[in-house]
């Protein structure tokens, strides 16, 4: 720790603090463009210039000062820095007059209007008029994709973009060319920036250059409602910003959470909102003479009831999609086991997981990535399962250099991998040790193996779980138990509700059928009613001659094949609990009602109860999450992920199930990022993203 | 001798003579009060009367939906909705003006950057309905294009005040 004085005022603080977070831990703001917490230091943009003392006679840019560099007083005073002297307020305004030179006066028309940096700073360093008459610099727009509209001549140079596309992203196709007043950013040739984390740029940008393109001109930031609320694209639970304007959810922002999404999204988290106003359900459907027509919510509940009550416990099941929080999944299962039935399971692609909390959980947490020095990724494309872990990776990486290893097909990951081929039954070898991947892992301090869904759907995903718990174990990957000890096993999740799904349970019961059970009994005709709850990604053909009942909020697979449609609220819609990959639970607020008649998932649920005469024993939310909290306690502990559960060999023996490991090679088990979820489908930005990212390459090599 | 006074003022009806002068005084000194609607009474530039939307001479509109007077205005009147129109330019797709809410203040006048939004100097638009009184954007422009002349002559008046 290195004593400074700012503004008069001693703190401590670290020697390696740039003058800037120093003047920060003081309290003292200072102003800034190109300076940001997680990218690297540029310093080009000048506004935060502070006046020290005993240095040189000119104002320093402190984003680029450590204080343990300052020069301490003649008799061993510490430095002192002034962030508030004249000379730092006109070397400011200095500053602010060259920014504002080139950039157009065009704030009515700007998007960025309202929370522009540069905006702001001027009404506190700008002067009112411009002292030249000279030219000013145009700029032609640049194709920045679908997601990022370009203002080129608005912007200030700060590089914010280029570094973050360089080093979070991963990307290099960001960058800029010509000098001082001739520079440029450009995407060299005109063409899309190949990433899942490209729109962020957008909030990186401290001016207009960078907006959004699906939001564009759409609205102001004051006339939006801000709801804070967990993202359900994927399973990492990202925290996110709703705007929402009426009813309608206009655009999507990151919040910041150092434990999960840092201060980043996915651009399918942030663009897939124009999809909850399309292709939604917004009525009850009843299926008569074959064509789905519209009812009331009373006939809807009469057939279903009809249906119930002729129909034995054996021949139900309910499956449950990958959208939806806790409470539906909750009220669901105890609607259903209050029938008797035991055909109930939330892993739409068969994924064989399951059991011991930590065997399905990922483990290490997502900040724990970066303490990893070797990491295996068994049959998992992060990149598209989770782009904000894929982006941990690369960001420990960068820093560390760390071996990471992969077997299953290659993807570029935006960091080096070894490949380790795409046959399964190497996993065997290395488990034993026979593998000379074992001793890297081996000899790591904190190894960490991540397994996707791609590998544990396969019919011998049961082994290769297993076969990953004992490397795990071989490996020392498990450590102590408790909050400090290490637990390197990880399993990456794609769908949002399947951990709080599994959580509460909701997986066959005594003598129950799993999802390829259910399907496979439906198409025999020995399942004869079956209960999607948001569940599309399963195969509808095969469901047979079913009574189907689809609830959910939009109408995708589940919806056309359904006879009985239930209407139900979407992720932004409904108050909710989602519990993240790595155990941590995390409340959704709703921002907007559902539209027309479509109701909260928990209610219908709870309105069928009532119409069968068994009533499920909660009347409102605060009922039914005190049940859940009765029959699961952890999921009482908001925003904590689940700890290390330790080296427990009864734990660890029992993970998967023994069997021979195929060699057949893997597929990833999302073909397209951008179209994953009955939202995303219906979203034209999407669509539009998937066009063009996955069904077009684009041919680089050509040009 | 109060009572000859009164009696000398009654007998030479004083009173009466001198309301016959008021009388013929007012009659012909200049009418305070003009035939209205055949005459009006003269508006000062800065008059803030009905609403209207304005042109640029080439017949582009000029609102450019920065929806600055949409968050101004105390009474919360105006309601705009934009997006970006085929030649990628910012433009109104709603811009509604609620008569009855509003108070004239001319607040949006004043937020209006590119002087698109004005209250002009028609003080004359009583209506039948209600509905005829939630302006929309048609409605604004047909008013922009009839008082543009006024509007044009009146903001020429006001500039070297502002």
């Amino acid at each position: 720790m290195t004593k400074i004085i700012i503004d008069g005022q001693e703190i401590d603080v670290p020697g390696e603090y740039s003058l800037l977070q120093a003047c920060e831990a003081a309290g003292v703001e200072v102003p800034r463009f190109c300076f940001h917490e997680r990218l690297s230091i540029a310093g080009n943009c000048r506004m935060c210039l502070v006046e020290v003392k005993g240095g040189p006679p000119k104002p320093v840019a402190s984003c680029a000062q450590q204080v343990r560099d300052q020069r301490p007083g003649p008799n061993g005073e510490p430095p002192v820095v002034i962030t508030n002297s004249p000379m730092v307020k006109k070397a400011r305004e200095g500053v602010m007059e060259f920014l504002l030179l080139n950039h157009p006066l065009d704030c009515p028309i700007c998007d960025q209007g309202g929370e522009c940096d540069l905006q702001d700073q001027a009404m506190g360093y700008g002067i009112d008029e411009a002292r030249t008459r000279e030219y000013r610099r145009g700029v032609t727009d640049k194709y920045m994709g679908p997601l990022v509209k370009t203002q080129m001549t608005r912007c200030i140079h700060c590089t914010r973009c280029i570094r973050f596309s360089a080093e979070v992203a991963g990307v290099d196709e960001i960058g800029a060319i010509g000098r001082g007043e001739d520079m440029e950013i450009t995407t060299y040739l005109e063409k899309a920036v190949t990433s899942e984390l490209s729109a962020n740029i957008i909030d990186l940008c401290p001016v207009g250059a960078l907006t959004s393109k699906p939001y564009a001109f759409n609205a102001r930031p004051w006339e939006l409602r801000k709801t804070e609320s967990i993202d359900a694209m994927d399973a990492l639970g990202a925290n996110i910003r709703i705007d929402s304007r009426g009813a309608e959810v206009l655009r999507v922002l990151p919040r910041v959470n150092d434990d999960v999404n840092e201060e980043w999204i996915s651009d399918k988290t942030r663009f897939v909102v124009d999809g909850l106003g399309r292709q939604r359900l917004d009525k009850p459907y009843v299926r008569r003479d074959g064509k789905l027509k519209p009812a009331t919510w009373q006939e809807a509940f009469d057939a279903i009831a009809d249906r119930i009550k002729t129909t034995k416990p054996e021949a139900m099941a309910a499956i449950v999609g990958d959208l939806v929080s806790v409470e539906p999944v909750k009220a669901l299962k105890d609607l259903m086991t209050s029938l008797g039935v035991a055909s109930l399971d939330c892993r739409q692609d068969g994924a064989k997981i399951g059991g011991a909390r930590a065997s399905y959980l990922f483990n290490s947490t997502i900040a724990g990535i970066e303490e990893a020095d070797a990491i295996l990724l068994v049959g998992t494309n992060p990149r598209w399962e989770a782009p904000l872990i894929n982006a941990r990776i690369r960001k420990t990486w960068l820093r560390s250099g760390l071996p990471v290893a992969r077997i299953g097909a290659p993807v570029d990951l935006t960091y080096d991998v070894r490949e380790l081929g795409e046959d399964f039954s190497i996993l065997s070898g290395l488990a034993d040790g026979s593998h000379d991947a074992f001793q890297i892992l081996k000899d790591a301090k904190r190894p960490l193996l991540i397994v996707g869904m791609s590998a544990l759907s396969r019919p011998d995903g049961a082994a290769i779980l297993a076969a990953c718990a004992r490397l795990a174990g071989a490996t020392g990957m498990i450590g102590p138990e408790g909050a400090e000890g290490w637990c390197g096993f990880n399993v990456l999740h794609s769908a949002a509700a399947r951990v709080g799904a599994l959580d509460i349970g909701f997986l066959p019961g005594a003598g129950g059928r799993d999802v390829a059970g259910i399907l496979d009994g439906a198409s025999k005709g020995e399942v004869e009613l079956v209960w999607l709850l948001g569940a599309d990604e399963i195969d509808t053909a095969k469901l047979g001659n079913a009574f189907v009942i689809y609830q959910g909020s939009h109408g995708d697979a589940g919806a056309h094949r359904a006879d009985v449609i239930l209407p139900g609220a979407a992720y932004t819609e409904e108050d909710g609990i989602f519990v993240n990959l790595e155990g941590r639970v995390q409340a959704a607020n709703r921002a907007v009602f559902p539209p027309g008649e479509a109701r909260e998932n928990w209610k219908i649920v709870r309105a069928v109860s009532g119409v069968l005469g068994q009533p499920l024993p909660y009347d409102d939310l605060k009922a039914l999450r005190a049940k859940l909290v009765a029959d699961v306690p952890h999921l009482a502990t908001f925003d904590a992920p689940a700890g290390s559960p330790g080296a427990d060999a009864a734990l660890w023996g029992n993970v998967g199930a023994a069997g021979p490991i195929g060699g057949a090679p893997l597929a990833y088990a999302i073909d397209d990022f951008y179209l994953t979820n009955p939202i995303a489908r219906a979203s034209r930005t999407m669509a539009e993203c998937s066009k063009l990212y996955v069904k077009r390459p684009l041919a680089v090599a050509a040009e | 001798m109060a009572w000859l006074d009164r009696t000398a003022r009654s007998i030479l009806l004083a009173d009466f003579a001198s309301a016959f002068v008021l009388g013929m005084r007012y009659f012909f000194s200049p009418k305070k009060t003009i035939n209205y609607p055949f005459e009006k009474g003269p508006l000062s530039p800065r008059f803030r009367g009905e609403h209207a939307l304005r042109r640029y001479a080439n017949g582009e509109e000029r609102c450019i939906a920065c929806k600055l007077c949409e968050a101004i205005c105390p009474a919360q009147a105006i309601t705009i909705e934009a997006e970006p129109r085929d030649d990628g330019s910012r433009r109104t797709t709603r811009y509604d003006i609620d008569m009855m809410k509003c108070i004239y203040c001319g607040f949006c006048q004043e937020a209006c950057p590119v002087d698109a939004i004005v209250e002009g100097p028609n003080f004359e638009f009583a209506v039948e309905t209600r509905e005829e009184l939630m302006y929309d954007k048609d409605k604004l422009l047909a008013n922009g294009d009839r008082w543009e002349r006024e509007i044009a002559k009146n903001l020429e008046l006001d500039a070297p005040y502002r």
